[in-house]
């Protein structure tokens, strides 16, 4: 029976992957665009998601790190995408250093160096963050955000400073959005079943015990963070070359504050939950714009109310964290539930 | 004085202790022995509402179902702590003065009544109660609990880590508090001195009952002396 | 010139070192970081904004609305969102504390709008004073001696008031301290006021001196205020003062001397940590928590 499970398994995943595919050709190929931006952006936030659920969820290390590290893979994919003419022309504030303009890459390596700037950024953050007890990883990560948006502000030479860079070729199709999306879906999978996703959710569940029991957990907190790191790199370049143009102000922290709000609305740890909870999120923010605008109540009109909608999210996540922690998934992914309707439940 | 029933306690999705049944009267010593994990520590917790518990505990005449541990406190029932919990960083007298928060008026009196009990109390009686040694320490604990004037007074381990001649000057002020009129509760892993001064005993084992009976009588048990008191 | 950047220093120093207080006293007892703390400054600031350019109120009146709406906001906070919360895994009272600061800095947003507003500052303190041959506001000389007496009315109640007593027991263990018979909760709920009230001064300070009220002025200055109290030592009143006064003459003095530095004025907190994160994790005044708190 257990060898006709792991098949069944193996069958469900091929087929997954499969269906997406199939799915990500039908909708290039048959939705209209705006269709089409809302999936490459519910795609890359994918991407962000799983591996923000990677240190939040799985490891237990309460972070606010996307933001920071979008921005990195946004801007060195930017540096390196867009044309030396373009450049010449759009660095208004101060000419740019020379070297910016003979930086050139393809769209593969673009998206690579994003990922490995981010993860490397995230190593050299680890040390001081994760060799003491305490939970400065927060503040650290949300001062490292402050801190990249201040550089990109104070060195318009390299990052045209507050207008930020435009005319990067939009190479974000869905089929790079979405098949890199499966990418990261199926790593991510892997590292949490391996012996270091075990080694995370050691840490997670009684870091002392781990400790006591010889798990080595600072390699596991600082893999999981660099992984992630390296993603949300990836997701940044990405997000460049779809939005086509990025400045500072994008990566702010109700980037991050959005996906803190996915994974927990998902279930923190698991992956699953972060993909369905990118879905509602997305879905359910394009829906919520009508809290920014006018509305007519029960007969009155109201002013516009910007902000509204970023309230109204807030009382949401609050929500959440008591009275539903678990989220949809909680910490299960869809393989354990269907695992428990076979053995008839328990 | 205190009568339990049916107690069941779980720590997440384990059961430390298994449905048990036990009481103890007024003016009584009562003991709970057994190994390591049995379920002692967890009991006394229980009785104070500190864990998730299911049971019946009937306490000087109510039931203490839904009522927060300080409530019960106020009401009469007190602990002294594993490992004595004394709050270190602050002075021997604070830790008094603690534990007879609510108690303005009678305060200066019974910590003077402490003072003469515990005389090597008093003379570190400014000092940061982390300075003192176990045996002092564990004195602080009791006398602190003590501030509380409760009429049962639970401790959990008070032998541990304790040499043996301070484990004798503890379990002899023990004797003297309930001749004082106060209840014990007792939870220790030194089966021995626990049976001598107790009335009663209770072994918990695997967080079950398995044997009580009059404390004198189980000292010459002969299971009880392999198990518990080094055959 | 250089007394006159001194001054200013711990100004804004004491400005950190309010806010860093409620933080490091919210982290003594609960290990919590209380992301919203920040924010209940600005809250402060905007309460006082209200009380005089909306109701119409003598300064001192919009001071006390600010103080005390702040005070119980904060204690709000707790009983509502954090004290459900008490036995949960960390990580979900972190997010809740991140979920009440976006929901207080986009709901003041909606109220009022995220235009800064013009703190109306009473006449008497603009006045310009000789002071030891500088001319200075009033204010930037009253913030250091207002902060000096509030930290030493802190330190009376922590050491010398019953009250004070079980906070810093609670910091040791909050389940012992409901062994004493107290409702820990309670006193938990009471530290919320008491930073609440110092980081709701720190909001005025800050509003009489930019002098504006806007709905993010927290969020910077409680990350700075949040490195401060870590940099002092987490947990120590002392500490967390120490804290600010050293981040807010860097900022003040550096930029002072090098004011091509300027645009990273906001950099040095974080660097500041980084490096105590590096060298000294418990904090210049390193407060070991085994052995002792505040």
């Amino acid at each position: 029976m257990n060898n006709f499970m792991i098949k069944k398994e193996q069958w469900l995943k091929i087929s997954f992957v499969v269906i997406t595919l199939w799915f990500i050709w039908f909708a290039n190929t048959h939705f209209d665009e705006y269709t089409v931006r809302i999936l490459n952006n519910i795609a890359i936030f994918i991407i962000l998601a799983v591996s923000y659920n990677l240190i939040n969820g799985v490891t237990g290390q309460f972070s606010l790190e996307p933001n920071g590290f979008v921005a990195i893979g946004a801007y060195v994919a930017a540096l390196l995408l867009v044309s030396p003419d373009a450049k010449q022309y759009q660095y208004a504030i101060v000419d740019p250093y020379p070297f910016v303009l003979t930086l050139h890459a393809n769209f593969v390596v673009a998206l690579l160096l994003g990922g490995a700037f981010a993860a490397i950024l995230a190593a050299i953050l680890s040390f001081p963050v994760f060799r003491v007890r305490g939970d400065y990883l927060a503040i650290v990560t949300l001062g490292f955000g402050f801190i990249i948006k201040i550089l990109a502000i104070n060195h318009p030479e390299v990052t045209n400073g507050s207008l930020g860079l435009n005319d990067i070729p939009e190479f974000s199709n869905l089929y790079w959005t979405g098949g890199i999306a499966i990418i990261a879906v199926i790593t991510v999978l892997n590292i949490i079943n391996s012996k270091f996703g075990r080694a995370m959710k050691a840490v997670r569940d009684d870091e002392d015990a781990a400790i006591a029991m010889g798990v080595n957990t600072f390699k596991a907190k600082t893999l999981a963070f660099c992984t992630s790191a390296f993603f949300e790199g990836v997701g940044g370049g990405l997000l460049a070359a779809l939005l086509t143009s990025i400045s500072p102000d994008l990566f702010d922290f109700f980037f991050t504050f959005q996906l803190l709000i996915i994974i927990v609305l998902g279930g923190l740890g698991s992956t699953t939950g972060a993909i369905i909870g990118t879905v509602l999120v997305m879905g359910g923010s394009e829906w919520m714009r009508f809290l920014d605008e006018p509305m007519h109540l029960f007969g009155y009109e109201t002013a516009a109310m910007p902000g509204m909608r970023m309230v109204v999210f807030s009382l949401i996540l609050i929500f959440i964290m008591l009275f539903a922690r678990e989220g949809v998934m909680g910490k299960r992914e869809l393989t354990d539930i269907l695992k428990w309707r076979k053995k008839g439940g328990k | 004085m205190i009568s339990v029933k049916n107690l069941h306690v779980y720590y997440g999705l384990i059961e430390a202790v298994k449905g048990i049944n036990f009481e103890v009267k007024e003016g009584e010593i009562v003991s709970l022995i057994g190994s390591n994990g049995a379920g002692k520590s967890s009991t006394l917790k229980a009785l104070l509402n500190s864990v998730k518990k299911i049971g019946d505990i009937n306490f000087l005449g109510y039931d203490t179902r839904n009522h927060k541990t300080h409530t019960l406190v106020q009401h009469g029932l007190s602990l002294v702590p594993e490992g004595r919990k004394i709050f270190i960083n602050l002075t021997v007298e604070e830790n008094l003065r603690m534990g007879a928060f609510n108690n303005d008026e009678n305060y200066e009196h019974l910590r003077d009544t402490m003072y003469e009990l515990f005389p090597r109390i008093k003379d570190k009686r400014h000092q940061l109660a982390g300075t003192m040694s176990g045996g002092e320490q564990q004195m602080l604990a009791i006398s602190r609990a003590l501030m509380g004037e409760p009429k049962l007074l639970m401790l959990d381990e008070p032998s541990l880590g304790l040499a043996p001649k301070i484990v004798g000057e503890v379990f002899e002020i023990i004797m003297r508090l309930r001749d004082e009129g106060i209840t014990i509760l007792l939870v220790e892993q030194n089966a021995f001195a626990a049976l001598k001064i107790s009335d009663k005993a209770y072994v918990l084992e695997n967080g079950k009952i398995v044997m009580n009976g009059v404390a004198k009588d189980m000292i010459g048990d002969d299971t009880i002396r392999k198990k518990y008191l080094g055959g | 010139m250089f007394m006159q950047q001194m001054v200013n220093g711990f100004s804004l120093g004491s400005m950190y070192a309010l806010i860093a207080i409620g933080y490091t006293m919210v982290y003594g007892v609960l290990r919590l970081i209380n992301f919203a703390h920040g924010d209940i400054m600005m809250v402060g600031g905007f309460l006082g904004y209200f009380g005089i350019a909306v109701l119409d109120l003598p300064f001192g009146a919009a001071v006390l609305l600010a103080i005390v709406g702040s005070a119980l906001l904060g204690m709000a906070s707790d009983r509502v969102a954090y004290r459900p919360l008490r036995s949960a895994p960390k990580i979900s009272l972190l997010i809740t504390a991140i979920g009440v600061s976006f929901f207080l800095e986009n709901a003041f947003n909606v109220f009022f709008g995220g235009v800064p507003k013009a703190f109306p500052v009473p006449a008497y303190l603009e006045n310009v004073i000789d002071f030891m041959g500088l001319t200075m506001p009033v204010s930037a000389i009253l913030v250091p001696i207002i902060t000096a007496f509030l930290l030493a009315i802190i330190l009376w109640v922590l050491y010398k008031t019953k009250y004070g007593m079980a906070i810093r027991a609670l910091a040791f263990d909050v389940g012992t301290v409901n062994l004493m018979g107290i409702d820990a909760n309670r006193i938990i709920t009471l530290v919320f006021g008491m930073g609440s009230a110092l980081a709701a001064v720190g909001g005025i300070f800050w509003a009489v001196n930019y002098p504006s009220v806007e709905p993010m002025m927290g969020v910077l200055v409680g990350l700075k205020a949040f490195a401060a109290a870590v940099v002092g030592g987490i947990g120590s009143v002392g500490g967390a003062v120490l804290g600010g006064l050293i981040i807010g003459f860097t900022e003040v003095v550096v930029i002072a001397f090098f004011p091509e530095l300027g645009g990273y004025k906001d950099a040095f907190a974080f660097i500041f940590l980084i490096l105590i994160l590096l060298f000294k994790p418990t904090g210049i005044l390193g407060i070991d928590f085994e052995k002792s708190r505040f």
